[in-house]
């Protein structure tokens, strides 16, 4: 499809491209169609860092883990507060809430064609636990050491798996973790005949082999991976989630507006990267059909409590009513970002998703006075350089200009801000957080634990960024995480969201959607709001 | 060695040797000349070193925090800070980057988790293969019509060249890739969309040498062959464009020069063919300073057009080294900038060696 201005570019430019006219000699028949049964997703896949899903915790990593591996449970997309067994047929917890049985199901099959064992699932939670790469914590929270994994995590029969924790812990608090991609099992006899020995005399528990190829009882298995090129997938035969479609190609294209012309073309079935305007372009074109995810991941602003004006109670209110979110959403970022103001994002269990801010600015000044600043202040707002926080950036400036606070502006590299957040320099910094494992303890703990705010405390969270001491809430957080009643557990976490916005540094403003662009005919790719959730298995193409 | 002093430079342009000395061997200046310019490579890349690893360590991001991530526990972060020597002072952690780079190891990408040299290898390939076909086009369209304008000075062949050329050379490259890709791809479907090959022949090809056309070939996979060229082609031309206005502003310039020269005017005199004076006698002697155009040219393909790659979809090195940098991985851009010095640096070293050849008078 083209439009009047690229048309006219594209002739201002054939005029000027005679040396690009020898490449039309060259391909007689360009493809039109990719072939069926094999799915092509354009994406930006330079991220991938590894395959090894007890390693992986990068975006495309996590969701081609989804695909590959199986988790003893899951939540399915359409309740994702409902817990389901993948691997586990059931499971059950001691009364002390110490001892969890896990059941396995007759069906599922590793790619090898060999049925998956509880031996196979206590091997990959001890590798998870014993390899302590990024995303271990999710699994070695409940205690689980090196040392102690022998012990804790214990195959009794060929379908029964035992997990002791060190604490008394709620089930669901549990089960959600283990639904994390950490928690894939992989395939002992596999994997360990491909361990390398390490310099230190153990071996590397097949991680040097996995971060490159598959074990796994998933949809697909792993065939081939180019770093910032491609990764292809073809089905799993012996799958219990047998897909539709024989085969996935993800290619890397990392400019958005090359995805589109593939699309277009019909050179790729789902675009993963499409930008506003191109989500705009193809919305009403009844060849594409656009999908879109609430994802775990919130934009906000985080007020440092070192700095005094910001410490005042009334000046954080005072921002968050000074803000028009509303207006940002619609304006900036109407397809890819909602209005969300609670630390737990929608489609987590417990978030709440009510919207107590709009703009008022009459209000936020008033506070503002009563906090004795009648005439505003000036402090530094440090922020990601590149769209779309540049242009949200810019009209955070504009709306607190209007009650009196004046930002000066530091972009910087995102990676630049993070850094200096976490050693706590900015004063006000505007950010972005994803969940990282599908339980609100995730970011609960993240936005409401800072138990030690010292400068060398060992937990930093974003509260301790913030410098923002709340022994009272953390407490509150932490018996959340503990209540073993799912039920109350969930109120506990509502209760936390609705007093947090009432105090804390923490500006909630947006909750980041995903979008996924489809040629019609290609129907089933189911999307979660963790990576881990995005699911091929059901994708077909007419 | 005192009549070996004289270095080539010196002697005067009529190449006769100041009085009475005896002239040195004509080997023995080269090799000297040579020494010095390999001599002058360890240099080089040492300063580039320096520079390089200096401002990667004052950028305002912490290379733990790349490494480990923004959710590592704080006992984590500890640890690898120490591993890898950051509370050392800067001069200590220089020390070390040098030594293990002279023992070949370039150390680990973060981002890909390979070792350096590893990622290089899988990444210059491409850039290699896409920067030789530009360099072959911009070559081979861009001498001849430097010399044709050149020799029609003010005429309107002279006229549309230059409009070329400034098109050629002020087109943003993102603008004349993405028109070439709506144009030839998507609007007249003569070339394949952007990536190396089509989906049909993706992982059907062995890597062997990484350059995917060659790969093909000695696989004798002609219709891999003729994918992967196809795929080639546009990314290569609209590379090229630049190099192409450059080498044909230059080629036209210096042919200029040379056919206002006497030797010129004496040649005409003498009757001979105006396509013996433009071709024998003119162009011939813009070789030289020409030589260095290219050389410099195909230097700066080499070091990989991060544009072209990321609207194409070519993983090569300018990919590389801009994502790099992005995440503050500093190993892989300190492992990919000495790459592109020592490409500068050999690339400069061969068009002296190949000046001396060219040039009577250096002989």
């Amino acid at each position: 499809m083209l439009t009047r201005r690229s048309m006219l570019l594209a002739s201002a430019a054939a005029a000027t491209l005679p040396a690009g006219l020898p490449t039309g000699l060259l391909a007689p028949g360009a493809a039109a169609q990719t072939p069926p049964n094999v799915l092509v997703f354009a994406k930006q896949i330079d991220d991938i860092i590894s395959l090894d899903p007890q390693e992986a915790f990068e975006y495309t990593a996590s969701e081609i883990a989804g695909n590959v591996y199986q988790k003893l449970v899951t939540t399915p997309n359409s309740d994702p507060s409902k817990i389901e067994g993948e691997l586990a047929e059931k499971w059950e917890a001691s009364g002390d809430n110490k001892t969890f049985t896990f059941t396995l199901k007759d069906g599922p099959k590793f790619a090898s064609g060999k049925p998956v064992t509880a031996e196979d699932v206590a091997f990959s939670l001890t590798r998870a636990v014993a390899m302590n790469k990024p995303p271990a914590f999710i699994i070695n929270q409940f205690g689980f050491t090196k040392d102690n994994a022998a012990e804790r995590i214990r195959a009794t029969g060929p379908k029964t798996l035992v997990l002791t924790t060190a604490e008394p812990t709620s089930l669901s608090f549990l089960l959600y973790c283990l639904s994390a991609a950490v928690g894939s099992v992989v395939e002992k006899a596999t994997v360990m005949s491909h361990a390398q020995k390490d310099d230190k005399g153990g071996d590397d528990w097949g991680n040097g082999w996995l971060k490159q190829n598959s074990a796994g009882s998933g949809s697909f298995a792993v065939r081939q991976w180019k770093a910032s090129e491609s990764v292809v997938l073809e089905a799993n035969p012996h799958s219990d989630a047998a897909p539709k479609v024989r085969r996935i190609i993800m290619r890397h294209m990392a400019d958005p507006s090359a995805q589109l012309l593939g699309l277009q073309k019909g050179d790729v079935d789902i675009a993963r990267n499409l930008v506003a305007d191109q989500i705009k372009q193809v919305q009403s074109d009844p060849k594409f059909s656009v999908q879109s995810a609430r994802k775990a991941s919130l934009m906000y602003l985080s007020l440092n409590q070192k700095n005094p004006n910001l410490a005042k109670p009334e000046v954080r209110q005072a921002i968050k009513l000074a803000l028009d979110y509303e207006g940002i959403q619609k304006n900036i970022v109407p397809t890819t970002y909602a209005v969300h103001q609670a630390f737990l994002p929608a489609g987590l269990p417990g978030a709440v998703t009510d919207l107590p801010f709009k703009q008022n600015i009459a209000e936020a000044k008033a506070l503002l006075a009563k906090a004795g600043l009648p005439n505003g202040f000036e402090v530094s707002f440090d922020y990601a350089s590149a769209a779309p926080s540049s242009d949200i950036a810019q009209a955070v400036q504009a709306n607190l200009a209007a009650i009196g606070i004046r930002l000066s502006m530091l972009p910087g590299e995102m990676r630049a801000v993070i850094t200096k957040t976490r050693a706590r320099q900015h004063d006000i910094a505007m950010l972005r957080w994803g969940s990282d494992y599908f339980d609100p303890n995730s970011n609960a703990e993240a936005y409401s634990i800072n138990l030690d705010n010292s400068d060398n405390a060992k937990n930093r969270t974003i509260a301790w960024r913030a410098s923002w001491e709340i022994p009272e809430l953390s407490a509150r957080a932490i018996a959340a995480r503990e209540e073993t009643d799912s039920e109350k557990r969930t109120q506990m976490y509502e209760d936390l969201q609705r007093d947090h916005q009432k105090v804390s540094p923490f500006v909630i403003m947006l909750q980041e959607i995903e979008v996924a662009v489809s040629r019609a005919g290609v129907t089933g790719f189911d999307m979660g709001p963790m990576n881990d959730r995005h699911s091929y298995t059901n994708i077909t193409k007419a | 060695m005192s009549d070996s002093t004289t270095s080539p430079a010196d002697q005067p342009p009529g190449g006769q040797p100041a009085g009475g000395r005896r002239r040195p061997s004509a080997f023995r200046l080269r090799f000297q000349a040579v020494s010095a310019t390999l001599a002058s490579i360890p240099i080089t890349l040492f300063g580039l070193v320096l520079v390089t690893f200096f401002i990667g360590r004052v950028v305002p991001i912490d290379p733990v925090l790349a490494i480990v991530g923004d959710r590592a526990p704080q006992d984590v972060v500890e640890r690898t800070r120490l591993e890898l020597g950051l509370d050392q002072p800067l001069y200590v952690q220089f020390w070390r980057y040098l030594e293990h780079i002279v023992s070949g190891d370039l150390g680990r990408s973060v981002m890909t988790s390979n070792p350096v040299t590893q990622d290089i290898a899988r990444f210059f390939p491409a850039t290699f293969e896409l920067a030789t076909v530009a360099m072959v086009i911009a070559v081979v369209i861009g001498v001849p019509l430097g010399v044709l304008a050149a020799t029609r000075q003010g005429k309107w062949v002279d006229q549309a060249v230059r409009l070329f050329c400034l098109a050629g050379h002020s087109l943003p490259v993102f603008v004349l890739g993405l028109v070439s890709l709506l144009l030839f791809y998507a609007r007249l479907g003569w070339a394949p969309g952007p990536g190396r090959q089509s989906i049909y022949f993706e992982g059907m090809v062995d890597e062997r040498t990484g350059i995917l056309t060659l790969d093909a070939a000695l696989a004798g996979d002609w219709g891999a062959f003729q994918d992967a060229l196809a795929h080639l082609a546009q990314p290569a031309a609209v590379l090229a464009m630049f190099s192409l206005a450059y080498i044909a502003r230059m080629t036209r310039a210096f042919m200029l020069g040379e056919l206002r020269s006497e030797y010129v005017t004496t040649a005409r005199a003498k009757g001979l063919s105006r396509r013996r004076i433009i071709w024998g006698h003119a162009f011939r002697n813009t070789a030289v300073p020409l030589v260095t155009v290219l050389a410099m040219s195909y230097a700066g393909l080499l070091e990989g057009a991060v544009l072209t790659e990321t609207i194409f979809s070519w993983p090569g090195l300018g990919q590389y080294l801009t994502v790099s940098l992005l995440n503050a991985d500093m190993n892989a851009v300190l492992g990919a900038t000495l790459v592109v010095g020592l490409i500068y640096v050999v690339l400069n070293l061969l068009s002296d060696l190949l000046y001396r050849l060219l040039d009577p008078r250096v002989k």
